[in-house]
């Protein structure tokens, strides 16, 4: 029992260690490294959709097919909980 | 399962409605203000599990049949694919309402102000038909957990009184 926990630790010490080193390399909050999306969007999005929400132009409309998707996965969800739950006749 | 005591009820009958209309204005206002379909749906399906906890199953399916939110689910997936082929003449889910004067066609002030409601086109109505599926969604997940919890509590015992 006492070999795998330390086996465990280590594990455990690596993987903070490289996630810290990540965290050093990254760039500083607020200022993203590649913005031409962004600002694209905060320029245009109300002007051409005519929506006030910026996220919800683009998760309904520039991303729409994405949120297809989330529905989709929703419906299997409710599906499957559907055929668990079920009567057994 | 019992209904809960008289306070629960009482306060329940009360203060459910205010989650109900708080749950419909986020989906219904989804391209104004934070929130939208997925949000609002949860709010209003914790109408529903309130409900279903105040008043024990026996009342509650007395008020609603479950297949309501079977068909709220899929006509809400059913309307939201109907509306990204419906802007297909240019391509799928293009937003071919906006600015367009008529149904969500007004042009909005540019810059930061309340909006109106009456704009952004198709994202206002994938908002109302993604809150209406989950709105089914959750709550048929809530209701079909209840049933398996009460089987499970009653001893596996099928069909008992107050089952549907």
């Amino acid at each position: 029992m006492k070999g795998p926990r330390i086996i465990y630790l280590i594990f455990f010490v690596v993987f903070v260690g490289i996630l810290c080193q990540g965290l050093y390399d990254i760039h500083p909050f607020g200022e993203p490294r590649e913005p031409a999306m962004d600002d694209y969007f905060i320029a245009n999005a109300q002007s051409e959709r005519a929506a006030n929400n910026v996220v919800t132009s683009i998760v309904f409309d520039y991303r729409g097919f994405d949120t297809l998707g989330e529905a989709a996965v929703l419906f299997t969800a409710v599906m499957s909980v559907a055929a668990l739950f079920r009567k057994e006749e | 399962m019992k209904p809960l005591s008289i306070v629960v009820r009482t306060i329940c009958n009360i203060f459910a409605w205010f989650v109900a209309i708080f749950g419909a204005y986020v989906i219904i206002h989804g391209h104004l203000s934070p929130g939208g379909g997925f949000q609002g749906g949860a709010i209003v399906a914790t109408f529903i599990a309130l409900l279903l906890v105040a008043h024990g199953g026996k009342r509650f399916f007395e008020w609603v049949k479950m297949d309501i939110f079977t068909a709220f689910e899929g006509l809400g997936l059913i309307t939201f694919v109907g509306i990204g082929f419906l802007g297909l003449s240019t391509t799928f889910l293009y937003n071919f309402l906006a600015l367009k004067g008529g149904l969500f066609g007004s042009p909005v002030t540019i810059g930061p102000n309340a909006g109106i409601l009456n704009s952004s086109g198709t994202i206002a109505l994938a908002n109302m038909a993604v809150g209406l599926e989950v709105v089914g969604g959750l709550s048929t997940i809530i209701i079909f957990m209840f049933l398996g919890m009460r089987y499970v509590m009653e001893g596996g015992k099928e069909g008992s009184e107050d089952d549907k």
